[in-house]
């Protein structure tokens, strides 16, 4: 039987991590992984602590606490740059897993499936994290090296999400594919945050998971949907060149030429929902 | 850790591992049984509870974060034992049928009400979790219990409702004594491998006990008398992976802490047989040394001449394949036993108490009269607990130490250890003339069997039977086999390879009606087969025959979907939508073979009035339906029965709950032992056959035409009515000609979807079924095993598939959820069955079998692929979209 430690301070879990303990947020990645079998893992639940709860917002953008359900996110007033995720925490699970499922927690146990780095990537996010040296902030994208891999130090917390304010208006959208209609693990999900000035996109965020190990921006569409318009021909600017960062494989779900084929279409249809 | 917090309102306190899981807490140690574990990963959804107000997945839930926060539970629904309105809405709408995930989705209905009082559909799909029985069913049953002599028919709730929906029902996992030990089950990794144990005393000396084939007195089992080729642990060579090699027992605690690296047993694996093709070639290796070809058995059916296809105008061909299928239901595994001086009790899920007992008997090496099976509550079968599962191990376990033991299988190990649907590969070939009448068919069935026979042979048998679907059909020639592979033993699954064989005879149907140009559902309407015809095993068909009017019963929801499916398509966008119809017929009970049930109902001498049913039921509703049935036989209103039901010591062998005989055989039988109790009664009361019956507390008046005699029950002595029934049936010959089966059901269902054809994605809008029940003894049950069979058949032809190692859990292995279910419109057809209980067959497997058929023809109608396997993936049915662009 191993430790189990629930601070409600960082200081007190920062403190705790001079040896290894793993960290529990939610538990819906990692019960699901302990079935029928003893729990001997040191535990280091980070549910108690005040400094990691909430969204709050300043001039720079807005911050996202750790332990920020899935719930709590749908349930907070946001602007519309936060469409897309909270479509992504509409689908993730059923409303259990969203009522105990942090957005941390889908992040740092970085499945190539795990429904919030396609949104929080197109919304440029970035990870805090906090260790007894200090903090420090990287792109979501610098941290998720590969499957189930984090350049998250053992003595490191992540502490919060930090979304940017955009330079101008603008808006996300999520698109999830699973064999049945809910509670799916992807098959692929796609993401897109565009900002807007005089009705033509004039930056674009666009990110795809579940067709690599680890979700993937894809820079050449990002770049070729600069000053389309808002129109459903935006779709038609999809080329399956744009594909190129993706390397999808063929597993239970589906195989890798229709992942490829069906991104596709996802981003299609993806783009028009702006129109 | 000491937790203290709110639980149902009151405070609570709990002591013990902080990371120890909320529903493990719950049951365990303060002992709310209510909350059910059917995954213990947060897929199913059986143990939500709410946390503050909010559902949450208990077994997800550390105790360390429950301290100073409020839980609610099914419990705490009806405090005071007054059921709460939604309670009492899911018993009148039939809304738990075994009841093991209604204790969930009560407390997840009752967060989404507390957010939202009145949800759309679409709020419920959004909150909805794994639901085999499905919400939606909204014909209101009848609240108040019919008079004597008005039940057979009535909309009567479940009898035996309550308990379910109050979380008090006992299932396998849910009483086991607090002394009992735990048996962990050590199992194969791989699919084909020879293994030697090394030096077992280490773990001996830290657990109770560690089991190997040498203390299994008789070590295989099986279901038929003269093959028992299934070990109890596996001796030196595993045919499967997940097959049972070592029982650790001990306190639970210990038996869970021993690590995988703790268990010496060295392993040679050895390539293994996967498929049909792998198992038939030439130098294929053996799966059972004793069985050459690797052939379990096979066997058809011939009648009239296949020349005759030289004659036909239209003629089709195909090959259909099917995968693994495994049946969720969301009870795993569970019981215990305890050794009472000479004999052994299993308290156990099961769908066969008396099978369960003579295999037992043999197991061990007893006299069967030394096996008492004690049922409990079965939270689902569907086939898969009609073999041995957990009984075996917990029976040698207690036996030899003389304590109380209990095994309650994982998720993941359910999935691996237990039985499956048998993969097919069917090749078909049917013929009709110019007017679109049937004149030949030759259908060859080949199954994987996996890894031990279990019920092959029923299923290789029941095949060539069915195999030209439900139509007159002068020449035959079908042919079943079944091979041995080193897959997931495959069993009996709802419907014993029937589901598999309409696939194919469908899609021919429907290709056969389109080349000639005639509408899909008036060519089976040609051909259906009627009272008065012969079917291929020679049988003529003397009654209960009621395909036809199932098909025009469906016709103006047919010419309705036709038109609004082409009017939606005119859009011609990436969204297509297709109708299809399939068909079917089913013979109720085993095939040729004595399958009797009998049947018992006692009048004791203080009034007590009790049916003594064999009968399990496993949520199809039969406690409810063989009371409503020996009720009206008796004379006596259906509130003043009790039941016992499935105990061996106490009941007669009713046979198991399969082959959807339990309404038509059972039912038989208890009507027999009302009527036989009537007789009784009245021959006491020297009163005619007209009389009726009163009965309150010891006295029993008979009234007579206005003469009332008065039987004080007291002085009369206990009265006993029993019943027997055994379907008349004749073997087959070398041909399959013979009476097979009794009776058979027919239904036709049609299937409206809604194909995605960019994505492959399929969604089924809306389906209609229709079936012939004989008689639809509690139309409520019927509905609902019609509902469930569709949520099986769609998930069949849309996305389950087991393969062995990648999809043991139910987020890689997918079934459908609510949002997957579409509408579904029930129409129950009466053609009576005279042999049946007031006309009854039965329906608990035709639901499922026409729906795959009908989802696939819809498919074909919205893009014109014609699938040749199931599940159609969406990967699959683009890539075939695509094929098809490519060729056109
Ligand atoms: C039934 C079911 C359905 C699901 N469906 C989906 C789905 O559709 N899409 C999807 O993407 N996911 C899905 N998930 C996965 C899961 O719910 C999400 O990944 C969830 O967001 C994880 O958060 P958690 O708080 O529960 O994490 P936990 O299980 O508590 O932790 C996950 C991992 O992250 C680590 N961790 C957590 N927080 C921190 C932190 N602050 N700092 C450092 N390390 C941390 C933990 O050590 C652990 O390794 C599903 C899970 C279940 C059980
Ligand atoms: S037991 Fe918790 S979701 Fe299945």
């Amino acid at each position: 039987m191993g430790d189990y430690l629930r601070p409600t301070s960082l200081e007190e879990a920062l403190g705790a991590l001079i040896r290894p303990w793993t960290v529990l947020a939610g538990g819906t990645d990692f019960y699901p992984a302990r079935v029928g079998r003893a729990i001997d893992d040191n535990l280091l639940d980070i549910t108690a602590i005040a400094a990691l709860r909430g969204i709050s917002a300043d001039a720079e953008g807005w911050r996202l606490g750790a332990t920020t359900t899935w719930s709590e996110l749908i349930e907070t007033a946001l602007p519309p740059l936060f469409d897309g995720l909270k479509q992504a925490a509409r689908e993730v699970g059923g409303r259990q897993i969203q009522n105990a499922g942090t957005l941390a927690g889908n992040l740092c146990n970085a499945s190539p499936a795990a429904d919030g780095v396609p949104p929080l990537l197109a919304l440029g996010a970035e990870i805090e994290l906090a260790g007894r040296a200090g903090t420090r902030r990287l792109p979501l994208a610098a941290f998720i090296t590969g499957n189930r891999r984090t350049v998250r130090a053992p003595g490191e917390l992540l502490v919060a999400i930090h979304v940017p304010k955009p330079a101008r208006p603008a808006r996300s959208a999520f698109l999830k594919l699973g064999a049945r209609r809910y509670l799916v693990i992807s098959i692929a999900m796609a993401a897109a945050t565009l900002e807007i000035e005089d009705g033509r996109v004039a930056a674009a965020r666009i990110a795809v998971g579940a067709c690599s190990a680890v979700a993937q921006r894809l820079a050449a569409l990002e770049a070729a949907l600069v000053g389309a318009a808002l129109d459903p021909g935006i779709g038609d600017r999809v080329d399956a060149a744009h594909l190129a960062p993706l390397a999808p494989i063929d597993d239970v779900r589906a195989s890798a030429a229709y992942r490829r084929d069906a991104v596709v279409t996802l981003l299609r249809r993806l783009l028009r929902s702006f129109s | 850790m000491k937790v203290a917090f709110t639980l149902n309102g009151h405070a609570a306190a709990w002591e013990g591992p902080p990371v120890t899981r909320l529903a493990a807490a719950l049951r365990d140690d303060l002992g709310l049984i209510g909350t059910k574990i059917g995954c213990d990963a947060g897929d199913c959804g059986a143990c939500t509870v709410r946390l503050d107000g909010r559902q949450v997945c208990a077994c997800l839930v550390p105790m360390g974060q429950v301290a100073g926060h409020g839980v609610e539970t099914v419990e705490g629904l009806a405090p005071n034992g007054r059921l709460a309105t939604l309670q009492k809405s899911f018993l009148d709408h039939g809304a738990a049928q075994c009841g093991i995930c209604t204790p969930g989705m009560l407390m997840a209905a009752t967060d989404l009400l507390a957010r939202e009082p009145s949800p759309s559909r679409r709020q419920v799909e959004d909150d909805g979790k794994i639901v085999e029985a499905v919400m939606a069913a909204c014909t209101p049953a009848e609240t108040v219990l019919p008079a004597a002599g008005a039940a057979v028919g009535a909309r009567l709730a479940r009898l035996d409702g309550v308990p379910k929906v109050t979380g008090r029902d006992l299932f396998g996992a849910d009483a086991v004594p607090a002394d009992a030990l735990w048996i962990r089950v050590v199992r194969s990794p791989h699919a084909r491998a020879r293994f030697t144990l090394g030096d077992l005393g280490p773990l001996q000396a830290r657990l109770a006990a560690v089991l190997t084939a040498a203390d299994v007195p008789f070590n295989g089992y099986g279901i038929y008398p003269d093959i028992k080729d299934q070990p109890v642990l596996a001796d030196g060579l595993v045919r499967y992976r997940g097959e049972a090699v070592l029982a650790l027992v001990g306190a639970r605690g210990e038996v869970l802490a021993i690590r995988d690296a703790e268990i010496p047993i060295a392993w040679t694996p050895e390539p293994p047989l996967y498929g049909i093709d792998a198992a038939t070639a030439s130098d294929a290796p053996l799966v059972q040394a004793d069985k050459p070809r690797n052939l379990l058995l096979d066997g058809g059916v011939k009648r009239g001449d296949l020349d005759a296809f030289t004659g036909c105008d239209a003629t089709a061909e195909g090959i259909f394949e099917t995968a693994f299928v495994e049946h969720a239901y969301i009870e795993p595994e569970a019981g215990w036993a305890r050794r009472v001086a000479d004999r052994i009790e299993i308290h156990a899920s099961t769908q066969t108490p008396y099978m369960d007992r003579d295999e037992l008997a043999s197991v061990m090496r007893l006299p069967p009269e030394s096996v008492r099976i004690v049922p409990t509550a079965c939270g689902g079968g569907f086939g898969g607990k009609l073999d041995l599962s957990v009984q075996p191990l917990i029976a040698i376990a207690a036996w030899k130490l003389g304590r109380p033991v209990a095994l309650v299988y994982t998720r993941p190990e359910s999935m691996a250890a237990s039985t499956k649907r048998h993969p097919a590969r069917i090749k078909a070939r049917f013929g009709c003339d110019a007017a679109g009448k049937l004149v030949a068919c030759d259908v060859s069935a080949t199954f994987d069997t996996g890894a031990y026979a279990s019920w092959g042979p029923t299923v290789a048998n029941r095949v060539p039977i069915h195999a030209m679907g439900p139509y007159a059909m002068p020449n035959v020639r079908t042919w079943g086999e079944a091979f041995f592979t080193n897959g997931p033993p495959a069993g009996a699954f709802r419907g014993f390879g029937v589901p598999q064989a309409a696939i194919a005879h469908e899609a021919m149907i429907d290709v056969l009606a389109d080349q000639l140009g005639i509408d899909r559902l008036e060519f089976r309407h040609r051909n259906a087969l009627r009272a008065g015809d012969v079917t291929a095993c020679g049988q003529t068909l003397d009654h209960s025959a009621g395909l036809a009017q199932c098909l025009e019963a469906l016709r103006p929801h047919w010419r309705r979907a036709l038109s609004d499916v082409a009017a939606f398509n005119a859009r011609g966008d990436a969204w297509r939508r297709g109708v299809g119809i399939g068909c079917m017929w089913y013979g109720i009970g085993n095939t040729s073979m004595s399958n009797p049930s009998t049947m018992r109902v006692g009048l004791a001498a203080d009034g007590t009035l009790t049916l003594y049913s064999g009968a399990l039921d496993i949520g199809q509703g039969s406690n409810t339906i063989m009371t409503q049935i020996v009720a009206d036989a008796l004379g006596l209103p259906v509130g003043q029965f009790t039941l016992v039901t499935g105990d061996t010591d106490l009941t007669a062998d009713a046979g198991k709950t399969s082959a959807s005989r339990q309404t038509f055989v059972s039912g038989r039988a208890a009507e027999s032992a009302g009527r036989d109790l009537r007789q009784k009664i009245l021959r006491l009361a020297n009163a005619g056959p007209d009389a009726t019956l009163t009965l309150d507390g010891a006295t029993l008046k008979v009234s007579d035409g206005g003469v009332v005699h008065t039987l004080d029950l007291a002085k009369v002595g206990s009265l006993m009515g029993e019943g027997t029934f055994d379907p008349p049936t004749t073997p087959l010959d070398a041909d399959g000609q013979g009476i097979p089966y009794a009776t058979y059901a027919f239904a036709a269902q049609i299937a409206i979807v809604e194909v995605d054809t960019e994505l492959g994605t399929v969604k089924v809008l809306r389906m209609v079924a229709a079936h012939d029940v004989g008689k639809a003894i509690n139309p409520t049950l019927v509905e609902g095993q019609i509902e469930g069979g569709i949520a099986q058949g769609l998930g069949l032809a849309l996305m389950e598939e087991y393969l062995p190692g990648r999809t043991e859990n139910l987020h890689d292995y997918l079934i459908p959820t609510i949002g997957d279910v579409p509408e579904i419109e029930c129409l129950l057809i009466e053609d009576r069955e005279p042999l049946g209980p007031s006309g009854a067959k039965g329906v608990g497997e035709p639901g499922l079998v026409p729906t795959a058929p009908a989802i696939l023809g819809a498919i074909h109608h919205a893009t014109g692929v014609r699938v040749h396997r199931v599940p159609v993936l969406p990967h699959r049915l683009r890539e075939a979209i695509l094929a098809q662009g490519a060729k056109r």
